[in-house]
């Protein structure tokens, strides 16, 4: 009521135009609604991407990390001699350190015996891997040699492993060709570069890949007193240690492995061009809507110029349209999207979120897609003359 | 007697409508043709005026340019006090506001009711609230005795319904110049009276000037005066008083 005294309501003119005919504004929705889907699902699965590429990374109890020169992923990665990590307890802040091998290594499936890659790290199991409080008392069983703790999170094609452990049933198989016993079961998730993980000691991984020179290590993990600036050290560590090295910060070793995805492979563009596929073909679903409503309606437009609307007025009221049309198309996208990653996360165990971000990022572009649109229906407007409607 | 004729002689000397030696051409070059030739025109405030004449004759130009709806090529034209001829694109959309125009397929929009085609009219009154425009809008239908059908689409009234819901959407507004063309073409003989009689009445109540392009005879001794137009000329004009 109180709003109904107010001066600048009108008569809701877009919203009618468009609720007014209900199958246009369906397929107008429809549209746009694919559109944003289209979008949600290549900036899923391109973030899934980026994400997955790091869930050990961020996993990983460590303030500073060292890794080879050479190495270009964690799908390519170069070993550096293991004595490098041992030098880096000269500087003062270094509390303690922990040498990592990390490689791709033949599974098999105990149940089909098909095998299939899965990337494995070594570590000495009296020290800190990952930032996990129960993982202290599951590296305890590593210490027997051929022992492996598998990420149930792998993908269903390494066994049924999981299901097997928890029924208490010995689990058993090959990996590299060498009989190994799961011990524990940890969650680290796959990646787009590994379906599953394992974990096991570094006397194992020596064993399964003896084509690894024991002074080798991929990865070196470096944890400082507290207080220390991670930034600062590596600056130190970085100068002080030989080129046969590199150290980042943690912050920086996640980085360094979206940067790889993103700019040393198509993975990233291509899922971007996807997007932006799902953007173009939606600015073509709302524009030809908005175009043949503005044709629809030119006597009508052209009638409210003769009674003295202004062309800015009707412009408006295209711009409303487009700005409702991205409304409506965005939500049933929104939740779409929320159905889709939900079944994907279920099925390939990508951890495909609908974060901020994305329902930020995605929602302005469906707002730019229907508001430019209707930019470019406007100029139709221009078409309106009411000297042709007497 | 004398007071009553002083007070008519005052309100024949407000001219809504001055034209002097207005010219109208379309196309260029060789397709140059004329559509208006020097014509002469005045409607005084509150005079209902008809204009007839053959298909092509100029009618509906000289309608538009009244209108501010085109722009004027040639001659004197004006409209409530503004001159035309060399007036801006802002200045003829300003002066729209004050002219109600009745077109002759009713030009509602499908989308609207009754109602609320009626209100567009009305929201171009500046000052008033929401309400306040939906209650004049109310008035008006009620005037052309639409009150029930307020809610209708216009794909559910008549033909003659619609042109009382174009009528009252072109005086919600307050128009001083009331511009019809045909208003009655599609209506049969009872309703087309009734419309122009309503037109006619509710025009004297606003006060405002009424030029209306028709051939129907039928509604002739309605006018204060019929204008006759040929090949872009007013050739003749005469006064009928009712």
């Amino acid at each position: 009521m109180i709003f109904s005294r107010l001066k600048f309501r009108k008569i809701p003119l877009a919203w009618l135009l468009l609720t007014r005919q209900p199958l246009r504004l369906a397929v107008a929705i429809a549209g746009i609604s694919f559109a944003g889907i289209l979008m949600f699902m290549q900036l899923g699965f391109r973030d899934g991407l980026f994400d997955t590429s790091v869930t050990i990374h961020k996993l990983l109890d460590a303030d500073l990390v060292l890794i080879s020169p050479r190495s270009k992923s964690s799908i390519s990665m170069s070993g550096f001699p293991k004595r490098r990590l041992i030098q880096t307890l000269a500087v003062e802040d270094v509390e303690e350190t922990a040498p990592v091998n990390l490689n791709y290594l033949l599974w098999r499936n105990p149940e089909n015996l098909k095998t299939r890659s899965i990337l494995a790290l070594g570590f000495n199991p009296s020290d800190s891997l990952l930032l996990d409080e129960g993982f202290s008392m599951k590296a305890y069983k590593l210490r027997n040699p051929s022992r492996v703790l598998f990420d149930k999170l792998s993908r269903p094609e390494f066994g049924p492993i999981e299901e097997w452990f928890l029924s208490e049933r010995k689990v058993e198989t090959e990996v590299a060709g060498k009989r190994v016993i799961v011990e524990g079961l940890v969650e680290l998730g796959p990646s787009f570069g590994a379906d599953g993980n394992l974990i096991t000691s570094r006397e194992t991984f020596l064993r399964l890949f003896p084509a690894n020179p024991p002074g080798s290590i991929e990865i070196g993990l470096v944890k400082l007193k507290k207080g220390s600036d991670p930034e600062m050290i590596s600056r130190i560590l970085n100068n002080s240690l030989p080129n046969d090295v590199r150290v980042l910060t943690k912050r920086q070793f996640i980085e360094f492995e979206k940067n790889y995805w993103k700019n040393s492979t198509a993975i990233g563009f291509i899922f971007s061009l996807g997007a932006l596929m799902g953007f173009v073909v939606g600015c073509v679903v709302v524009y030809q809507i908005l175009y043949s409503d503005v044709t629809d309606h030119l006597p009508e437009y052209a009638t409210l110029l003769a009674m003295g609307y202004r062309l800015k007025s009707l412009f408006f009221v295209v711009a409303r349209e487009g700005f409702l049309l991205a409304l409506f198309g965005y939500l049933p996208a929104y939740f779409s999207g929320q159905i889709l990653y939900s079944v994907i996360r279920s099925s390939t165990k990508l951890p495909i979120i609908m974060d901020a971000d994305k329902t930020i990022l995605i929602f302005v572009l469906v707002l730019v897609m229907c508001m430019g649109s209707a930019a470019v229906a406007m100029r139709k407007l221009v078409d309106a003359d009411p000297a042709e409607i007497f | 007697m004398v007071k009553a004729n002083k007070s008519k002689n005052n309100f024949k000397n407000l001219k809504t409508v001055s034209i002097n030696n207005l010219s109208h051409f379309y196309g260029k070059n060789e397709n140059k043709k004329q559509v208006l030739n020097d014509v002469n025109l005045n409607i005084d405030k509150g005079e209902l005026v008809l204009l007839k004449g053959p298909s092509g004759c100029g009618k509906t130009t000289l309608l538009t340019l009244i209108g501010a709806l085109r722009t004027c090529q040639s001659g004197d034209l004006t409209v409530l006090n503004n001159q035309l001829n060399g007036a801006s694109r802002k200045t003829r959309q300003i002066l729209r506001r004050s002219i109600g125009m009745i077109f002759q397929g009713h030009n509602l929009l499908r989308c609207l009711t009754a109602e609320q085609n009626v209100q567009m009219g009305a929201d171009l009154i500046k000052g008033l609230t929401y309400l306040q425009r939906r209650e004049i809008a109310r008035n008006w239908l009620s005037a052309v005795g639409l009150e029930e059908h307020h809610k209708k689409l216009p794909n559910d009234l008549s033909g003659g319904q619609k042109q009382r819901v174009a009528i009252a959407r072109a005086l919600s507004a307050n128009p001083k110049l009331l511009l019809a063309d045909e208003p009655t073409s599609a209506l049969d003989s009872v309703t087309g009276r009734e419309i122009v009689t309503l037109l006619r009445k509710l025009a004297k109540e606003q006060n405002c000037s009424v030029l209306m392009v028709t051939h129907d005879p039928r509604i002739s001794d309605m006018a204060d005066r019929i204008l006759n137009m040929e090949d872009g000329k007013i050739y003749s004009a005469h006064s009928e008083l009712i």
